[in-house]
């Protein structure tokens, strides 16, 4: 019988500091956040300095946190994992140090992970039948892609976004509007009270890749409405702005997935990153999927924010592969997805 | 006893073994290559050349800044990760005050410049007493160099100055000085694992060590986003 495979996971690619102890690449015995944004919040953004001192920090407590709520020991663990990029340098290169130094003085094998392999494998966490290929579409404060999972770890990028990242663009408008940091929730709770019809923003189309992304102009959009009305000397309901510019998002996040669906015959789509937490996301994908008799993954909001159970999950099909990282490993914080 | 000493406060990335006393290793690199890529593997190598296992390390010696950020993270980070997997203390070292202890029995003050930019360095004064005892003249702080010279001037007797800070600074020191100055030479002027450690071990034996967990870093700045602000 195969030996089970037990990894000590560390995320700390931006502002929470996590660690996990993940089995078999699907179950998780331990998922443990330690979470910055009060901080942040003073300075309506993650300040990276700021965060990178944090995880200094919280590091160990976070690590030994999350082998005592696993009930093991370091000693049980078959390999140790880290987020390597994309992310804060800074804040990367703390998760790093540390994992490299805890594999050095245990012997145990080193695994780096990118973390939006990290996301997209988050889906495995909660949903045992899935298995690649599938398509998957990775929305969060740093990245919005569409790729095709061809196989544990083997990714095609069919789009990304050619300026802000989605969530980028509800921290902005959320701030626009005095909601304040981090903008996804807030908006997401504001939308709710709001009629998503009342104001028609842009959707950019790319010309030269109809699923590549682009939210700048729709954030100007809303930006140039709050302006105008000012000038104007007009009230602006805030719900039916949040509600109609998060509308405008998913309406562009739906229709490019759901391009994808049909283009490749997919027949399983999954949701990854911090803004696949959003409700209206997620039902309207959900209702899509239906129609299209197309099964719809998504991980539970726990898993779809920063944390290092989906880095543990992604780890283990990288160390079944062989891929073993050195003393040498470095942060990258521009890693691209699929690079080793 | 077996410290390990770790340095990765500014450029040079250093990393040393102390066996009772016994320096078995010391590993030096003044490159221009990130501490990232170099620290872990300078400490396999001195392991591995002294067949040294990581359980046998007692405690960890790690100097804790002032010095580049980033810089004091990477050591910080790996030594709480050493400290956390052979559960084993943390004693952390003053970059300046290990800088200056290298220059064990000199008659001069010493006084190290660390280049910390914005138009100041992180500096301390120090001196050997008669009996060889470490006194720290002035603790360790950011300064600018036109304060310090004053400082030194006051002092009246010779002053050896080393670090990063000499090269930019040397030719101001030399014409704000009133009294006779010094500059150290290449083998002691940048920091030195080995020091740490030993300087680390004086602090064990008087009961100066931490825990992994509660080990950070001594940046002696506030973060800029922290100094605006203030300033507001």
């Amino acid at each position: 019988m195969k030996e089970d495979v037990y990894i000590l996971a560390i995320e700390s690619s931006c502002d929470e500091t996590a660690a996990a102890v993940v089995k078999n690449g699907r179950e998780v015995l331990s998922n443990v956040i330690s979470s910055q944004i009060d901080i942040h919040t003073l300075y309506g953004g993650v300040v990276p300095e700021i965060a990178s001192r944090k995880h200094t920090e919280r590091i160990n407590q976070v690590i030994e946190q999350a082998l005592e709520e696993a009930g093991m020991t370091l000693e049980e663990m078959t390999a140790i994992a880290v987020t390597y990029g994309p992310g804060l340098v800074g804040a990367l290169l703390v998760g790093v140090a540390e994992a490299k130094a805890i594999a050095f003085a245990t012997g145990k094998p080193l695994v780096g992970v990118h973390h939006i392999e990290g996301h997209i494998a988050a889906n495995f966490i909660e949903h045992p039948e899935l298995e690649p290929p599938f398509l998957c579409l990775v929305v969060s404060g740093g990245h919005t892609h569409l790729v095709r999972v061809k196989d544990y770890g083997v990714f095609e990028i069919l789009g990304r976004t050619r300026d802000d990242a989605a969530g980028e663009a509800f921290d902005k408008v959320a701030r626009a509007i005095g909601l304040g940091y981090p903008g996804g929730p807030k908006i997401d709770r504001k939308a709710k009270e709001g009629n998503p019809l009342a104001i028609t923003f842009p959707r950019a189309k790319v010309a030269d890749n109809a699923y590549d992304f682009s939210f700048s102009g729709l954030k100007s959009a809303v930006l140039n409405y709050l302006n105008h009305a000012k000038m104007m000397g007009e009230e602006v309901n805030d719900a039916d702005l949040a509600a109609s510019f998060q509308h405008a998002v998913v309406e562009v996040l739906v229709s490019h997935a759901m391009e994808g669906v049909k283009e490749y015959g997919a027949d399983k789509l999954a949701i990854a990153g911090g803004v696949a937490s959003n409700t209206a996301l997620r039902a309207r994908l959900e209702e899509e999927c239906q129609k299209r008799g197309v099964a719809f993954y998504r991980p539970s909001p726990i898993l779809c924010t920063d944390n290092a159970a989906m880095i543990g999950a992604a780890a283990y099909y990288e160390y079944e592969k062989g891929v073993r990282h050195g003393w040498d490993l470095n942060a990258i914080p521009n890693l691209k997805l699929g690079e080793r | 006893m077996l410290i390990l000493g770790i340095e990765s406060a500014s450029l040079t990335a250093s990393v040393a073994l102390l066996q009772d006393g016994r320096q078995l290793a010391e590993y030096t690199i003044d490159y221009k290559k990130t501490h990232s890529q170099t620290l872990l593997p300078m400490i396999h190598e001195i392991c591995r050349m002294t067949e040294t296992v990581p359980a046998q390390i007692d405690a960890i010696a790690i100097s804790a800044g002032p010095g580049s950020f980033t810089g004091l993270r990477i050591g910080s980070a790996t030594a709480k990760g050493l400290g956390l997997a052979l559960q084993k203390p943390l004693i952390s070292v003053p970059t300046v005050g290990a800088m200056a202890y290298q220059c064990y029995g000199s008659r001069y003050l010493l006084c190290p410049i660390m280049d910390a930019r914005r138009s100041q360095v992180y500096t301390g004064i120090y001196e050997f007493a008669e009996d060889g005892t470490f006194v720290t003249v002035m603790d360790q702080t950011p300064m600018a160099i036109e304060e310090l010279l004053e400082k030194v001037n006051a002092m009246g007797r010779t002053v050896l100055f080393l670090g990063d800070g000499v090269p930019p600074y040397a030719a101001r020191i030399r014409e704000l000085a009133a009294v006779k100055v010094q500059f150290a030479p290449s083998f002691m002027a940048r920091q030195r694992a080995g020091a740490v450690a030993a300087l680390g071990q004086v602090y064990y034996e008087a009961g100066r060590y931490e825990s992994a967990a509660d080990h950070r870093p001594e940046y002696l700045r506030q973060s800029g986003a922290e100094r605006m602000k203030d300033r507001q």
